[in-house]
C-alpha cells in the first residue's frame, strides 16, 4: 500500500536540493558565526548570504531580518517582544479569533501580564471586516496581529487593506505568514506590515529554523538573553545549516511558485472531482476563491474527526484536523467554530487536506478514492 | 481461514502494563494490531497537567516500540452520560455504585466496540484478566487464569456476540508472567505501577473528590435502638461494613455501619465485626445480564460474588418473572451491599450478574440497609 501525504501544510519533505545544498555545509562549516577567526567568518558568510536572499524573498532589507526556531518562536518574539517593549504607549492588543495557537495562546498570555486582547470575529467567509478592526482600535493599541493564510482552511485575509487603515496608526502590524510564504508573494512595504513570522518547514526546508521580520527602529524585547546574536534580539549561536537550508528552499520556491501553485490548485480541483463524482456528501469550508491552492478543508456531514483520520492513516492517507490536543484527542476546530459557531457540526467532521511536493495527479486521485471509500462506509 | 495479518485488532491501551503487553502478544502473533487510547475523563488541573496526557504518552511509547498504528478517541461526553451520572445517582440514593462495570458495559464494550468496528477491526482485545471460550457457536467467558487477577467481575454484563468479537489476550497469563513480558521486552510501561481505585478519582481522597459533586449532608450516627453514636459527614461517603472513620471511641468491640436512612438521613452503626444486623441470607438482583441467556433455568445452583476479590459462596438462584433474581445463599453472608455488583459462575464460567438491590433476612427485606 503506498501511503500518500496530504498534510503539506503540517510540514512538507524537504526538497533534494535542500538536503544536497545542507549536506557540505554539516560537512565543512562548523565554526561559530561571532568566532574572529577564518572558521568562524566562513560561517558567518554562509549566514550573511542566507540572510540576504530571504530579506529580499519579501523585500525587506537584510537587516529586519531576525532568525528563530521556527514560526512559534518568531509569533512569541513578535507579540510579547512588541508588548513588553511598548507599554508605555499602551497595553491593547488586536488578534483574531482564528490564529495559530502560537498566537492566540501567547495573546492569552499577555493577558495575564495585563494587556487587553481584542480577538476579532470572523464572518461566513474566514475573514476579519476592516470595521470591526477601526471601531476596536484605540489610542491604547500598540500592536495588531493577523494571520496572512489561516492553516486550517486555507484562507487569505485582507492584509494590504489592515495596513492601509494601520499606516496612520501608532499601533504596529505583525501577520503570521507561514503559510502564506510558499505561495504568496510578499511584499512587506506594500502590505504594510512591520513584523511577520515565517517557518522553513512548511516551504521544503529544514525544521527548526524560521525568522521574524522586524522593520527597522520597531522597538522590540528580547525573550532571551545571552549573546549579541541578531542584535541581541535572540541570541544564541546561530543555526548556519539550517538558514542555509532555508534559504535553498526559498530560493527554489520563488523560482517555482507559480508553478507550484498551478500544480496544487489542480490536485485541488482533481481530488475535489472524485469526491463529487463518488457522490459522497461533503462541504468546502472557506470560499475556494478566496483560499491557497495547496489548503482545501471540507466537512463530511454524519461522521467525526477521530475515526475519519483514524481510518484514512490506516488506508494509507495522511491528512489532519484542526489541532491534535490533549491525551492526542482531537478539540473541535477553533477556527471552525470562529466561521460557524461553536455547536455547528462541521467543528467536529471536518478534515484539512494540504497538497504539495509529495504529490502527483495519480496519488491524489488514488487518496480521493480511498477517502470516498471510507466514507461511504462510515455514513450509512 | 484467515491469515492473522489480515485480521485487524483494536487493542484498548490504558497505558497501564496490562494493556501494553495485551498489544505485544498479539502483534508477536502477527495480528494487525492498532492501539487506541480513550480519552473519558478530563482532569487537567491548574498548570495543565491532565492524567490521560501522560497516560497517552505512555502509549504512544509503547505502540512506538511495537510499531504499531495508535490513535486516541474522545468518549468523554459517553462517560459523563452514561457512567458517572450512573454514579452520582446511586450515591444519592445511599447506594455504592460500581462505575467499572458500567464503563465495561457502555463505553468499552459498547461505544468503543462500535467505534473499532468503524476501523474495520475484526475483533476488540483489552487487558482484562479473563478469558472467551467458543462452545458450539457461543461465546463463553471465563475467569482469568490467575485468581488474584480475575475481572470477569467487573465484566459481567457482557454477552455472548460481544464476546464473539472481543480478545482477552492477558487470561490464561498470571500478573506475574505480564511483568516478566514486559520487562524482557523492555516496554515502556513494564515497570508502570498498577492504577489503583475508580479510574477518574484516581489517586484523590475519595470524599473530597465526591464532595465536588455531591452536596454533604451530615445528619446523626445512631445504633438500629436509636441511641445517637456522633455525626455522620454525609451518607454517601460511607458503605456497608465499613469501620473506618466513624470516629466513635470507648471500650468494646469496634463500630460498623450496618445501614443507612436516607430519608432521615440517618447513618446506622452496630458493635462488632460480626454483629447479627451485618449478616443476610438472601438478596434481590436487578439489571440482570446473562451471557448466554438460553442457558439459564428458573431455579439453579451455582456459586456468586458479591464483591471484587471474594472468594465464591453458594448460592441458589431463582429466577423472577420480571427478570430480577431472587438469590438464596447457602451460608449467611456478611455486608452485602446495594448497589454492587453479584455475579454468577458455573466453575471457571461467568454467567453474568446484577446490581444488588435487596437485602432480605429471614423472609424479610432489610430495610435499615439502605
Amino acid at each position: 500500500m503506498e501511503h500518500i501525504y496530504l498534510d503539506h501544510a503540517a510540514t512538507t519533505p524537504m526538497h533534494k536540493k535542500v538536503v544536497e545544498a545542507m549536506v557540505p555545509i554539516y560537512e565543512d562549516v562548523f565554526g561559530n558565526p561571532s568566532s574572529v577567526h577564518s572558521f568562524g567568518r566562513k560561517a558567518r558568510q554562509l549566514l550573511d548570504e542566507s540572510r540576504s536572499v530571504l530579506a529580499h524573498s519579501i523585500q525587506a532589507n537584510e537587516k529586519d531580518i531576525i532568525f528563530t526556531s521556527g514560526g512559534t518562536e518568531a509569533d512569541n518574539l513578535a507579540l510579547i517582544g512588541i508588548a513588553r517593549a511598548n507599554k508605555h504607549k499602551g497595553n491593547h492588543i488586536i488578534t483574531t479569533t482564528i490564529e495559530h495557537h502560537a498566537t492566540l495562546h501567547t495573546a492569552e498570555y499577555l493577558e495575564k501580564e495585563g494587556f487587553e486582547v481584542t480577538y476579532l470575529p470572523v464572518y461566513k467567509d474566514g475573514r476579519v471586516s476592516i470595521e470591526d478592526l477601526e471601531s476596536a482600535l484605540t489610542d491604547r493599541t500598540i500592536l495588531v496581529s493577523v494571520m496572512y493564510v489561516n492553516n486550517e482552511t486555507g484562507i487569505i485575509q485582507p492584509i494590504k487593506e489592515i495596513g492601509d487603515v494601520l499606516k496612520s496608526h501608532q499601533a504596529y502590524f505583525h501577520t503570521d505568514a507561514v503559510q502564506a510564504y510558499g505561495t504568496l508573494r510578499l511584499d512587506v512595504k506594500e502590505l504594510g506590515v512591520d513584523l511577520l513570522s515565517t517557518s522553513a518547514h512548511k516551504i521544503n526546508g529544514p525544521k527548526g529554523i524560521g525568522f521574524l521580520y522586524a522593520k527597522e527602529g520597531i522597538k522590540l524585547n528580547a525573550l532571551q538573553f545571552g549573546g549579541e546574536q541578531e542584535r541581541k534580539r535572540r541570541p544564541g549561536t546561530e543555526n548556519v545549516v539550517g538558514v542555509f537550508g532555508f534559504k535553498t528552499a526559498v530560493e527554489l520556491m520563488l523560482e517555482e511558485r507559480e508553478k507550484r501553485n498551478t500544480n496544487y490548485e489542480h490536485f485541488k480541483q482533481q481530488f475535489l472531482q472524485v469526491l463529487d463524482e463518488e457522490g459522497i456528501e461533503f462541504n468546502v469550508n472557506g470560499d475556494l476563491s478566496n483560499t491557497i491552492p495547496s489548503i482545501v478543508n471540507i466537512s463530511f456531514p454524519g461522521t467525526n474527526v477521530e475515526k475519519l483520520l483514524a481510518n484514512f492513516d490506516l488506508s494509507g492517507v495522511a491528512a489532519s484536523s484542526g489541532s491534535a490536543c490533549t491525551a492526542g484527542s482531537v478539540e473541535p476546530s477553533h477556527v471552525l467554530s470562529a466561521i460557524y459557531g461553536e455547536n455547528n457540526p462541521c467543528t467536529t467532521n471536518s478534515i484539512r487536506f494540504s497538497f504539495g511536493s509529495a504529490n502527483t495527479n495519480e496519488n491524489v486521485v488514488d487518496a480521493a478514492h480511498r477517502i470516498t471509500k471510507i466514507i461511504k462506509r462510515l455514513v450509512k | 481461514m484467515k491469515d492473522n495479518k489480515d485480521i485487524r485488532v483494536v487493542v484498548g491501551m490504558s497505558g497501564g502494563v496490562d494493556s501494553s503487553v495485551a498489544a505485544l502478544l498479539l502483534k508477536e502473533q502477527g495480528y494487525d494490531v492498532v492501539g487506541i487510547f480513550m480519552k473519558n475523563w478530563d482532569d487537567t488541573d491548574e498548570f495543565g497537567v491532565c492524567t490521560a496526557t501522560e497516560d497517552f504518552e505512555d502509549v504512544v511509547r509503547v505502540c512506538n516500540q511495537l510499531d504499531i498504528p495508535y490513535y486516541s478517541v474522545n468518549f468523554e461526553k459517553q462517560y459523563w452520560d452514561k457512567v458517572f451520572t450512573y454514579f452520582l445517582d446511586e450515591y444519592k440514593a445511599g447506594r455504592t455504585p460500581n462505575p467499572d462495570v458500567m464503563c465495561n458495559k457502555e463505553i468499552k464494550f459498547k461505544a468503543f466496540l462500535d467505534y473499532a468496528v468503524d476501523l474495520g477491526a475484526d475483533y476488540l482485545a483489552t487487558g482484562h484478566y479473563a478469558q472467551v471460550r467458543e462452545n458450539n457457536g457461543k461465546y463463553e467467558m471465563l475467569r482469568g487464569i490467575d485468581s488474584n487477577k480475575d475481572q470477569t467481575y467487573f465484566l459481567n454484563q457482557l454477552t455472548s456476540d460481544i464476546l464473539e468479537k472481543v480478545m482477552f489476550p492477558l487470561g490464561h497469563l498470571p500478573k506475574s508472567k505480564v511483568r516478566e513480558i514486559a520487562m524482557e521486552h523492555g516496554l515502556a510501561t513494564a515497570t508502570k505501577k498498577d492504577s489503583t481505585g475508580i479510574c477518574f478519582i484516581g489517586e484523590r481522597n475519595f470524599k473530597e473528590f465526591l464532595s465536588e459533586y455531591l452536596p454533604a449532608q451530615p445528619g446523626q450516627m445512631q445504633t438500629l435502638d436509636g441511641e445517637v453514636k456522633g455525626k455522620h459527614d454525609g451518607l454517601m461517603y460511607y458503605t456497608i461494613g465499613q469501620r473506618q472513620g466513624l470516629g466513635i471511641g470507648g471500650s468494646g468491640d469496634p463500630w460498623f455501619v450496618v445501614g443507612k436512612n436516607l430519608k432521615d438521613n440517618i447513618l446506622y452503626v452496630e458493635q462488632g465485626f460480626s454483629n447479627d444486623y451485618l449478616f443476610s441470607d438472601e438478596l434481590v438482583a436487578t439489571d440482570m445480564n446473562w451471557i448466554n441467556p438460553e442457558d439459564i433455568k428458573d431455579t439453579f445452583t451455582c456459586t456468586a460474588k458479591f464483591r471484587y476479590r471474594q472468594d465464591d459462596s453458594g448460592v441458589t438462584v431463582n429466577v423472577l418473572e420480571d427478570g430480577t433474581v431472587r438469590v438464596v445463599f447457602d451460608e449467611s453472608q456478611r455486608a452485602i451491599t446495594p448497589g454492587q455488583a453479584v455475579v454468577f459462575y458455573d466453575g471457571e464460567v461467568c454467567l453474568g450478574g446484577g446490581t444488588i438491590d435487596k437485602i432480605i433476612k429471614q423472609n424479610h427485606v432489610l430495610d435499615y440497609v439502605g
